[in-house]
């Protein structure tokens, strides 16, 4: 009885033909067998794949966008573009529950901080106002290549972000500069003759979303399936993997959703510490993000063509050993998915005020549920036996 | 170094030390681990790898994890020029070396020099040069130059010249251990250039500075003043030539004078007036405790400088500010990697024998630290292992900066923790030791000892091979 979770761990393997205790989880259709780790991990990596495929077809459709956007410069075509951004985000949003272990998507090599980095310094990239000579964008001698902005990406500074998302979010919105809306960038900015450098500007567009295309093709190809690639070796991973999909959960949930993405802002209460900030479109994030957390929960998400993909959950995994704990923690997750879309736009607008404004309490509402879940989840990461693989494996 | 900074990826350690929280009773419990594997006692994290020493005390509480996060952020992310359409971080400059903490406290670890390409060099970032000239203050600290004050600034905002800049040269000096191995030391020369507001005064002391890991730093704060000065009469009573002393400094949170614990020459008291000294300093940020930015009367330009905050206010306010301190004072001592393997015992047994322990102090149970509102209750009654007296020694020529700083001399130089010293790779990608980073490994630091520490740094020269790998394989066990 030296660890009562290893007992409990054996139990569980050993009672692997007993009739599962159902909770309210929603079509569990796999219940009929007994769900094992390796299932478990398994099906993560197709969710990760198909997450991250339907991110990057949505990515494409945004470069298209871009694209017939930089050759004939319009407000319609503008609004186009900013209409792909923003459906793409919605699938990025869910890929960030596969942060946080050291993945491809943030190990050494990983693109994370050229895919996502924010707050980025706007007079980095382009003129802001009142400094109509500053950023990259206006300095001719710069050369505008996918190599170069990669490296000029937080080139002497963390703020310094010269690629990704948010850099392609300023160049299609620009500041947001009003209280009640996202930014106004015109598209006459990218007109030759109508601003200075708008020929820069426009290849400067094409460029970082070209880059953010490629870095998503390089997730998409580490977690293809039957291929020699991260994807193989996490499946062969057992328990270790399994305690890779916690982390990640945790980690999203408390110190980055949490912390880093509400509590700096309510704390602040400056339009910096909001993540989207020129499209106004954080409250979506932060939905996409608790979202994508109960995606791997659950183990099952809704395709960009509408299919739903389902499969061995750790949901189900941690129900066969504690299922009041799995009943409370899937609970508490739905929870903070259903009050993280009680947020309203503009976020930078919701989180001004005193401690009783509606805004605030809306936010501060999705954080401490998020604390509790996290909670739930080192509880859970205990139940299942995979607490000591966190010790140290120098 | 931009291959360190790792962005947003660094904000989820305000849960996962959670989870190592409840890791660490199981690991006590079998198999059994020497008392010493948990360095910081309960607010150990099991942590390796880009982000070890970024996460909170294990033990941290909940309400105390959201001022970590918001103190991180202050850390961690850009301060801009003024004006500038963010309210909340504006106000970097007019001189400056970095843009944030983090800048230099790359991943909350160490600096390094910079890399040299074809004989040059980058501009130094997270090595910092301060600067005096003889005479002491009233309190007994060091008299700034008078052009260019107390540390050199190489950036500066936009209207403004950088004070100037560095450049480092290495001699290759040749050491010959016992056994006929060869070791080639770095030794630095550094020279003022393009200095902008002309020549400093004669007879001008320079002092290079390299940024340290910041794990712990709450935990040292909490060491009683006893304690430390229990350090000074043991070593005193010594037959050997181990005589640590303190260096007392002015404390403008405390507003007296007290002991020195932190920078490379213990002359700062406590992490509050660390903090608000570096944001000043190395920012340009002002804050309470010093409102006004750093520029000399010489020095037009960077008084002309508009200024960034809140009207009447500080760039950072008090609470921010505190928040910061508080930040610093939660990261966690990460736990030893292998502390039970053959070698590294056998190594810990030569590190006794080579009485490295005398001034590596390895133990302290903590107390209260001075200001508890920028601390957390949870550093309090640790039983933990930092390997250092918090003393300064006379260190031997090769090492002097020939700068007093306070009650230390132009050779003394404060023993510095020990404990992450292995992870500094894993973190930071380099493993650039004391106090300018000149030495290149462990052996290498250690072959710089010289003055108190001559007979432990000939101690080891004469080891056997096998043996100097176990003392140093100890060393990166910490």
């Amino acid at each position: 009885m030296s660890t009562p979770i290893n007992t409990s761990k054996r139990q569980f393997l050993r009672q692997a033909t007993l009739p599962l205790w159902l909770t309210a989880l929603p079509a569990a259709v796999w219940a009929q067998t007994p769900v094992t780790p390796a299932a478990v991990v398994r099906f993560h990596a197709e969710l990760v794949h198909a997450t991250y495929a339907d991110t990057l077809a949505a990515a494409e459709t945004l470069q298209a966008a871009v694209a017939s956007f930089v050759k004939a410069p319009d407000a319609a075509a503008l609004e186009t573009a900013r209409r792909a951004w923003l459906a793409a985000r919605e699938f990025y949003g869910q890929t960030e529950a596969f942060r946080f272990y050291g993945g491809p998507i943030d190990d050494d090599k990983g693109p994370e901080g050229r895919l996502n980095a924010w707050p980025l310094d706007e007079a980095y990239i382009d003129r802001i106002q009142g400094r109509p000579e500053a950023g990259l964008i206006n300095r001719r001698s710069v050369a505008i290549t996918k190599a170069h902005l990669s490296q000029l990406n937080e080139k002497g500074g963390e703020e310094n972000i010269a690629a990704g998302w948010h850099a392609i979010e300023f160049m299609l919105w620009g500041q947001d500069q009003r209280a009640d809306g996202a930014g106004q960038r015109p598209a006459s900015d990218f007109i030759d003759g109508q601003a200075p450098n708008a020929d820069r500007r426009r290849l400067y567009l094409s460029v970082v979303t070209e880059l953010l295309v490629d870095d998503l093709r390089s997730l998409v190809t580490a977690w293809a399936p039957g291929a020699r690639n991260y994807r193989q070796r996490f499946e062969a991973g057992g328990t270790e993997s399994l305690r890779k999909i916690i982390i990640g959960l945790g980690s999203l949930s408390r110190g980055e959703l949490a912390g880093e993405r509400m509590e700096v802002a309510l704390n602040t209460q400056d339009q910096e510490d909001e993540h989207s900030c020129f499209s106004d479109n954080t409250h979506r994030d932060i939905v996409n993000n608790a979202l994508g957390i109960q995606n791997v929960w659950l183990a099952r998400c809704v395709r960009r063509d509408g299919s739903l993909l389902q499969g061995a959950s750790p949901a189900a995994l941690l129900t066969q050993v504690d299922a009041a704990l799995a009943q409370r923690l899937t609970q508490q997750i739905a929870l903070s998915v259903t009050r993280a879309q009680a947020i309203q736009a503009p976020f930078d607008r919701e989180i001004i005020g005193g401690k009783d404004a509606p805004g605030r309490q809306r936010v501060q509402a999705v954080i401490d549920s998020l604390v509790a879940q996290a909670k739930g989840l080192v509880d859970a990461a205990a139940a299942l036996g995979i607490t000591r693989l966190n010790l140290v494996n120098a | 170094m931009k291959h360190d900074l790792q962005h947003r990826s660094r904000a989820h350690f305000a849960w996962a030390g959670l989870l190592a929280a409840t890791v660490a009773p199981a690991v006590l419990a079998s198999p059994p681990l020497p008392a010493d594997a948990l360095p910081g006692g309960q607010t150990t994290v099991h942590a390796t790898g880009r982000t070890a020493f970024s996460f909170p005390l294990a033990n941290l509480g909940d309400a105390e994890r959201t001022r970590f996060v918001v103190g991180n952020s202050f850390f961690r992310r850009n301060w801009v020029e003024a004006p500038a359409s963010t309210t909340a971080r504006d106000g970097l400059g007019p001189h400056f070396i970095a843009r944030s903490c983090g800048g230099c406290h790359v991943q909350d670890g160490r600096g390094a020099p910079p890399e040299f390409r074809k004989g040059l060099h980058d501009a130094p970032v997270s090595l910092l040069f301060r600067l005096s000239v003889p005479g002491t203050d009233v309190h007994g600290g060091i008299v700034p130059e008078p052009t260019y004050g107390d540390q050199l600034d190489n950036n500066a905002v936009q209207g403004v010249q950088p004070e100037g800049q560095i450049d480092i040269r290495y001699r290759k000096v040749q050491v010959r251990l016992k056994d006929g191995t060869r070791h080639t030391l770095l030794h630095p020369t550094y020279r003022l250039r393009d200095l902008a507001y002309g020549p400093v005064v004669p007879g001008t002391m320079v002092s290079p500075r390299i940024a340290p890991q910041l794990i712990g730093v709450g935990l040292l704060e909490a060491i009683a003043e006893a304690d430390i000065e229990t350090n000074v009469r043991e070593q005193a009573a010594r037959p050997d030539a181990i005589k640590g002393q303190t260096n007392r400094v002015w404390d403008v949170f405390a507003q007296r004078v007290v002991i020195g614990r932190f920078g490379w020459k213990a002359n700062v008291g406590t992490l509050a007036h660390q903090t608000a000294g570096a944001f000043l300093g190395d920012i340009g940020i002002t804050s309470p405790p010093f409102p006004r930015q750093a520029c000399t009367a010489a020095q037009e330009d960077c008084l002309q400088a508009p200024a960034g905050g809140h009207g009447e206010q500080t760039e950072i306010d008090a609470n921010t500010l505190e928040d910061v301190v508080f930040y610093q004072a939660a990261l966690a001592p990460p736990a030893r990697r292998q502390p039970g393997h053959p070698e590294v015992i056998r190594g810990q047994r030569l590190f006794q024998q080579a009485h490295c322990a005398a001034c590596h102090r390895p133990s302290y149970t903590t107390a209260t630290p001075l200001f508890p509102r920028m601390s957390s209750p949870a550093v309090v009654g640790q039983t933990i292992w930092p390997y250092t007296d918090l003393l300064v020694h006379d260190m031997g020529d090769g090492l002097a900066d020939h700068r007093p700083d306070g009650r230390a001399s132009g050779r003394h130089w404060k023993t510095p923790p020990l404990w992450g010293i292995g992870l500094i790779h894993d973190v930071n990608g380099h493993t650039r030791l004391l106090h300018d980073g000149r030495a290149r490994n462990v052996t290498e630091a250690i072959l710089w000892h010289g003055g108190e520490a001559q007979a432990s740094r000939d101690f080891f020269a004469r080891l056997t091979a096998a043996e100097r790998s176990a003392l140093v394989r100890f060393v990166e066990s910490l």
